[in-house]
């Protein structure tokens, strides 16, 4: 009777144990030189539910702010920094092997990113020159090896435990808080100069970048998209007097980015950005698959179509039948 | 002139609803309609008109899984792909098939064929990973272009025009190299009956993971796969006041 106490007893507090002397995970920081990505908090967040000491690795060309900002985030116990003009562009060709390094320096168990353009083209890199199986988009964390993902444009999760000695995962940013200030890293070199052997093979050459002063789609409370209901660049212009109206971010279908009506980094969806704001208003969008997989996790989700059988009706809470050429300048005027 | 692999995976068709398995074990696929993955449809094509603008020499498709996957190879091959490797692999292995296995597949082939360019969808739609450009130039230590919105052949380097979270991005890469590519790199052509036709005459050739020397046990276990929580039936409102009202007393607006 007690030995099987004991038994299971040991069996519940093994891991816990196990998960707090020799978990340790190592977070790569995203910023733009000045300030840190909020994707890097909400994987700050995730990795809390990992258990275990939390590095944040900052390099780039010049990264004193950032790595002063990330001592200060709370569960932040290191900061493990590198600065180097290498780094311009963050190519992961040039990041992958500081990372992999610094992972072996300090035996980090889990390397983490949050979710984004960037971390999904170094991650996935890294985690082959470390021969393990990386984890994309987790949506929950079960355990140190156990982790929630949804496959199938988000129509079915998948709960899959990681058989490898180092889990290399990205983070769903929505699904995760982003962590506040309040904790005191410390500072120290990621690896000693000349510690590793740099990549190359691809050069950083330009930028352009969409410029908005509206509400960054990722973190607005609320965002108003527009669909191929919406008809030409010019009609957008109704969809952006509302948002800033409703003090929204815009979002846009994949129909709407093809069309040529808005830039590609508003697109919504499977393949686009995946966005969880109190409030959704969906206008001239049908709701295919691959769209809902971008938005359904919203708290409340609106849609204005003229068509009444539009799939977005079976997941809005609110539903207008109406044209919106008519009901989207009303709303821009009863809005006050 | 530079030779190309495309990689090519044959995935539920994407406008197919799936169904969890009642056992929890994955989705239903028997009897589903299945189709190209529709990022691997772009990669194909620009991979053809990479030959087309005699910057290809001859492009190559490799498809890794089980007998079915033929069929995609052959949609490749129809809409002007040379010829198929089809690297099969049983059903047992199949269902935790992962990009790390695919990656060194593909990273294996392309030496043997002696590939100067890979070319991939950044994404497949049943698995979402997007991981196997990637993993793939890790293995053979080339560079990645990932999410190409624009590709241009300039001599021994590829100047790519990239989809990132802002905006876009142009980078270059020294060949040999791996490029993803996102939905606006092009629109993929359809093939004619001429072209289905003349595709059956051209070479799959058939080989296993084993021939490769590639390892394809598990790296992960599937606990479940479950339906997503379904949301609450909503409401269609009148008329725009409604809805306004509506949003206020959720504190919205």
């Amino acid at each position: 009777m007690i030995l099987s106490n004991i038994l299971r007893n040991s069996k519940n507090i093994g891991p816990k144990v196990n998960g707090c002397r020799l978990q340790s995970t190592l977070i790569i920081a995203e910023h733009d030189n000045e300030k840190l990505a909020t994707v890097t908090r909400n994987a700050l967040t995730a990795a809390k539910k990992l258990g275990g000491e939390v590095s944040v690795l900052v390099a780039g060309t010049k990264i004193g702010s950032v790595v002063e900002e990330v001592t200060k985030v709370s569960g932040v116990a290191k900061v493990l920094k590198m600065e180097g003009d290498e780094f311009k562009g963050f190519l992961p060709e040039v990041l992958a092997p500081l990372v992999l390094a610094t992972q072996k320096r300090i035996s980090a168990t889990h390397v983490l990113a949050g979710s984004s353009a960037q971390s999904k083209s170094l991650l996935p890199r890294v985690a082959a020159l470390l021969d393990v199986s990386p984890v994309t988009d987790v949506i929950d964390i079960k355990s140190p090896d156990t982790f929630v993902r949804t496959i199938y444009a988000g129509n079915a999760i998948l709960t899959l435990k990681s058989l490898d000695a180092v889990k290399v995962l990205t983070v769903r940013s929505t699904s995760f808080e982003a962590a506040a200030d309040g904790g005191s890293g410390t500072i120290e070199d990621a690896v000693p100069a000349g510690g590793y052997e740099k990549g190359t093979g691809s050069e950083w050459i330009s930028q352009e970048l969409s410029k908005t002063d509206r509400p960054d789609l990722a973190s607005a409370k609320i965002v108003v998209s527009g669909g191929r209901g919406v008809k030409s660049e010019e009609n957008f212009k109704m969809i952006y007097d509302l948002a800033d109206k409703m003090g929204a971010g815009v979002g846009a279908s994949r129909a709407a980015v093809d069309a040529g009506f808005v830039p590609n980094d508003m697109q919504i969806g499977q393949t686009g950005k995946i966005v969880a704001p109190e409030l959704y208003l969906a206008i001239g969008i049908s709701g295919a698959i691959q769209h809902l997989a971008g938005m359904k996790d919203s708290k409340t989700i609106a849609a204005i179509n003229k068509d009444p059988d539009a799939p977005i009706f079976q997941v809005a809470d609110y539903g207008l039948v109406a044209d919106l050429f008519k009901a989207v300048p009303e709303m821009i005027e009863k809005i006050k | 002139m530079a030779r190309v692999l495309v990689g090519v995976k044959r995935v539920i068709d994407y406008a197919v609803k799936i169904r969890v398995k009642p056992d929890k074990s994955g989705v239903v696929t028997d009897g589903v309609k299945h189709g190209l993955n529709p990022f691997d449809e772009i990669a194909i094509e620009e991979a053809v008109r990479m030959k087309e603008k005699k910057i290809a020499s001859e492009v190559i498709a490799v498809s890794c899984g089980l007998q079915q996957a033929q069929e995609s190879l052959r949609t490749a091959l129809a809409m002007g792909v040379d010829r198929g490797i089809h690297v099969e692999v049983p059903q047992a292995q199949y269902d935790t098939l992962q990009p790390l296995h695919v990656s060194k597949i593909l990273a294996k082939v392309a030496q043997d064929e002696k590939v100067d360019v890979i070319i991939v969808g950044k994404q497949a739609i049943d698995d979402d990973s997007n991981q196997t450009a990637q993993m793939t130039a890790a293995l053979l230590q080339w560079p990645q272009a990932t999410f190409a919105s624009e590709v241009k052949v300039e001599g021994n380097e590829v100047v790519v025009k990239r989809e990132i979270d802002g905006g876009l991005e142009t980078i270059k890469v020294k060949l040999p190299a791996v490029i993803s590519a996102d939905l606006r790199l092009n629109e993929p052509r359809y093939a004619t009956l001429p072209n289905i036709m003349k595709a059956k005459k051209k070479p799959i050739k058939k080989i296993t993971p084993s021939d490769l020397g590639v390892d394809v046990s598990p790296r992960m276990q599937i606990v479940n796969v479950e339906d997503p929580p379904t949301r609450q039936a909503g409401s269609v409102v009148p008329d725009v006041d409604s809805l306004l009202a509506k949003l206020k007393e959720k504190g919205h607006i």
